[in-house]
């Protein structure tokens, strides 16, 4: 226990200091880094226990797209937009899961229901494109540096932002994870009916797990507009974001409070390289060599990096937990 | 009857051939082999993709690179089979979904690579036709018609042959099926090489009518997924309705309101449907 | 028709057609079978009794193809079958109708029956051995429209004997075939045995119902937890003290 202390409040303090000492572009990509790790981390929230969801896009649009709205028509600072945002983004996952979880839809269905609620959000987004600029996406009007839009050129800050947000997110996996519903979450997602049975309130322990969920993505996705200074349906709300995030998560391993940090660590890191090594001439050989990884992965790592790592390090552990 | 309405029901009705021959092919892949094949959609792709290198850039005959590149979209069917899919065969399925998830990337990439993410066209133009009226295009009065024909071929395939039969008795009981001297790994390959040349018929005539370009797998991917559930997952039949349902249900949308108001109200409807009978509309 | 029916009955001196020598085997975590010998002769009827568990669907299994063994030795007519996929040993006359009938519920009965020809060469007869099946049970061929789940538990015993029959085979293998059925039905099915066993086929039946099978077998064994503890004919074991008393309950 006291080496991995050490070894936690080191690595924190590396951390603390890299915005001191690296260059704009790594600083730019420790922030991806760290925001989709946060993203990621909020997905297997719900992800580890069986509730996979294949349209988180849609959180993330709804997260991304109300404080950037309010701000480019009604000067309201994302202070107010960001909260709101994911005070809307819980509300969606609540009207979705409530039915879905009292009327036991699970498996693959429930995943089907996700995936068609990134679509409509998705869809709503182009839709209604007069007020959100539709497919061509929107900019959230620029000010400069300021505390108040939640804008900040410099990337130290949003470093720092980044930073605080990974953290709170991570801490509140582990209260998820030390905290009775995490029990009783496994045994749901072990035998449901024997989880009812046994007096566990299977629809409000999934309910909160998939608001909880939904919220952290929202503010993700929030943080994702306000740093980039662009949105765009495709790259919030698209299937190919909602699927990125289900990958990584799971390749870095959903089931450990840093595996998905690590899927967002080796996916960034890979696409990269890739891009440094091939320039700009070889668009798209990232993700085509991501997905061969992904297929291998499957085959000889079923339960992600991290988990490989621990099964490795632990050779005389008991039989393998049920996936 | 208002005559716009009727042209855009009309039209919903033959945009329906296509996505029910699709949705047939992802019905059977999930009925007989039990994976689902989130990169279907792409194989489609990879189908447009060829028709628009055999026809439009290699200057071969239409109907040859038709009929080309549903052969190729049949084979890489095998193939997904092969190397990807009979080694996970046993895993767990969100391990499936992930295998399969990487094809789909690696697709759409590779595609990337090959052709940009210029939109393309075969440049074919197919006249507008005039009955009573009513304007239709005859691209999609074709792909209806070929569509039709398609589905009419594969339904007699599998109640007449010993193969068809074979394939519909091996997703009620797999265990068995060797009993009665069936090879299940071969009609495994059998069921994806037909699930891939779905795809590439359902290109050839999607081609016809729409730009190519690396993503469009994600326009009409989610689509199909939903018609194959709504229709009950593996009920061929009943996607079959499905597929002119929902359809309709977007053309008349369009007609109405805009084009993806309307998809918005088709998806919410699906999401509505999960709850009051998931098992689909038909069901299992 | 008559070709395949000839040779069948062409019994005579009666050889060997099936036999197992120290057979084991079971699935990855579980034995069922300790060193099993028993053996066949072309044209005889011999039953497997013993209670649940014993390793009677296992001995099935391994003999049809679905269960590999880990060791002893299986030859059909002198050639080892061992490790011969299911779906080949078909085409070498082994059918085997399986515990708990296993119909594909939602082909019809006629469907289920072709499906029984799959092999090539009882494609080329389909239409005499479907006739002939017809004619063993006529019940199927009004209800060969029907969905075969929808049938009753006796009907469905026929339509899964009569599938096996359309492959064409030499030795059917039945296992537990009055399982789930009223002694009426019974009654039925083992009259139905008789039947083909006066056809000439060899049959290997595996049972519960020891009043019953030892009523049809020539000979038979007696399997316990995996190994074969008695045998003989049916007479003899219809005398034996231990088989009255442990599993006909005299």
């Amino acid at each position: 226990m006291n080496a991995r202390r050490i070894g936690a409040v080191a690595g924190l303090g590396v951390l603390l200091a890299l915005p001191f000492v690296t260059p704009a572009y790594f600083l730019h990509l420790l922030i991806q880094i760290l925001l989709w790790g946060f993203i990621y981390t909020a997905w297997s929230t719900m992800g580890r226990f069986g509730l996979v969801s294949l349209g988180h896009g849609a959180f993330m649009g709804v997260g991304a797209y109300v404080p950037a709205l309010l701000w480019n028509y009604f000067d309201v600072t994302p202070w107010l937009g960001i909260p709101l945002g994911i005070v809307l983004s819980a509300l969606l996952g609540l009207i979705i899961g409530y039915p879905c979880f009292r009327l036991k839809v699970v498996g693959h269905y429930f995943a089907l229901v996700t995936l068609a609620l990134g679509q409509v959000v998705l869809l709503s987004i182009v839709a209604a494109r007069d007020i959100t600029g539709g497919s061509l996406g929107m900019t959230p009007r620029s000010i400069g540096h300021s505390w108040y839009a939640l804008q900040f050129p410099d990337k130290g800050y949003f470093y720092a932002i980044a930073l605080i947000v990974w953290l709170g997110g991570l801490l509140v996996w582990r209260w998820i994870d030390r905290g009775i519903g995490r029990e009783a979450l496994e045994a749901i997602s072990d035998d449901e009916e024997a989880a009812a049975a046994v007096g566990i309130d299977v629809t409000r322990e999934k309910l909160r797990v998939t608001i909880i969920s939904a919220a952290l993505t929202a503010l993700g996705g929030a943080l994702f507009g306000q740093y980039l200074m662009y949105l765009n349906p495709e790259t919030v709300s698209g299937i190919g974001v909602s699927l990125q995030i289900v990958f990584a998560a799971i390749a870095g391993g959903m089931y450990a409070m840093l595996g998905p940090t690590v899927g967002a660590l080796l996916t960034i890191a890979l696409t990269e390289g890739l891009r440094v090594w091939f320039g700009a001439s070889f668009v798209g050989a990232a993700n085509a060599i991501y997905g061969i990884l992904l297929i291998l992965f499957v085959v000889f790592m079923p339960r992600g990096i991290l988990g490989w790592f621990e099964t490795a390090r632990r050779p005389r552990a008991g039989p393998a937990p049920a996936e | 009857m208002d005559m716009f309405l009727l042209e855009a029901a009309i039209n919903g009705l033959l945009l329906a051939g296509v996505l029910a021959l699709l949705t047939l092919g992802l019905n059977l892949i999930f009925g007989v082999i039990d994976v689902v094949w989130i990169a279907y959609a792409d194989l489609v792709m990879c189908g447009m993709y060829a028709v628009y290198w055999l026809f439009a850039v290699f200057g071969w005959p239409l109907p040859v690179a038709f009929a080309v590149s549903v052969l190729g979209v049949a084979a890489l069917g095998m193939m997904v089979h092969v190397l990807i899919i009979a080694p996970i065969l046993s895993s767990a399925p969100i391990n499936q979904l992930l295998a399969t998830g990487g094809l789909l990337y690696f697709l759409q990439s590779f595609a990337t690579l090959l052709f940009t993410t210029d939109f393309r066209n075969i440049g074919v133009r197919l006249p507008i036709i005039e009955i009573g009226g009513i304007y239709i295009s005859y691209s999609r009065l074709l792909a209806f018609g070929v569509a039709l024909v398609g589905a009419t071929a594969l339904y007699l395939f599998l109640k007449r042959t010993y193969i068809g039969t074979a394939i519909r008795a091996i997703a009620q009981d797999r265990e068995i099926i060797g009993l009665m001297g069936v090879d299940q790994r071969r009609i495994y390959l059998v069921t994806s090489a037909i699930g891939g040349a779905l795809a590439g018929l359902g290109a050839c005539l999607l081609a016809l009518q729409y730009d190519v370009h690396p993503f469009i797998g994600n326009t009409f991917g989610p689509l199909i997924f939903m018609i194959c559930v709504l229709g009950g997952l593996g009920n061929m039949i009943g996607g079959f309705i499905a597929a002119f349902i929902i359809s309709q249900i977007i053309a008349i949308g369009g007609y109405y309101f805009s084009t993806e108001l309307s998809y918005v109200l088709a998806f919410m409807l699906f999401i509505v449907l999960m709850f009051i009978r998931p098992q689909g509309i038909v069901g299992r | 028709m008559r070709a395949w029916r000839k040779f069948i009955s062409a019994g005579g001196l009666k050889p060997i057609m099936l036999s197992l020598i120290d057979v084991s085997a079971g699935y990855s975590s579980l034995r069922a079978l300790f060193g099993v010998s028993l053996e066949v002769a072309a044209g005889e009827t011999v039953g497997v009794i013993g209670p649940n568990g014993a390793g009677k669907t296992t001995l099935m299994r391994v003999i049809s193809g679905l269960v590999g063994a880990f060791a002893g030795a299986i030859t059909l007519d002198g050639r080892s079958i061992v490790g011969v996929p299911a779906h080949r040993i078909v085409e070498h006359g082994i059918a085997h109708v399986p515990e708990n009938r296993r119909l594909f519920p939602r082909l019809t009965v006629e469907d289920n029956l072709r499906i029984g020809a799959f092999i090539p060469a009882a494609r080329h007869h389909f239409a005499e051995q479907l006739a002939w099946v017809y004619q063993l049970f006529p019940q199927l061929r009004e209800r060969r429209r029907q969905p075969a789940g929808t049938l009753s538990g006796g009907e469905q015993q026929m339509c899964a004997i009569g599938r096996a029959l359309m492959s064409r085979p030499r030795l059917l293998l039945m296992d537990e075939p009055s399982a789930g059925l009223a002694p009426l039905v019974v009654q039925q099915v083992f009259d139905l045995i008789r039947r083909i066993r006066a056809e000439g086929l060899t049959v290997l039946i595996v049972e519960q119902n020891v009043q019953q099978v030892l009523d049809v077998v020539d000979r038979a064994y007696l399997l316990e937890v995996g190994s074969i503890r008695l045998a003989g004919t049916s007479a003899e074991l219809k005398n034996n003290e231990f088989i009255r008393k442990a599993y006909m309950g005299l």
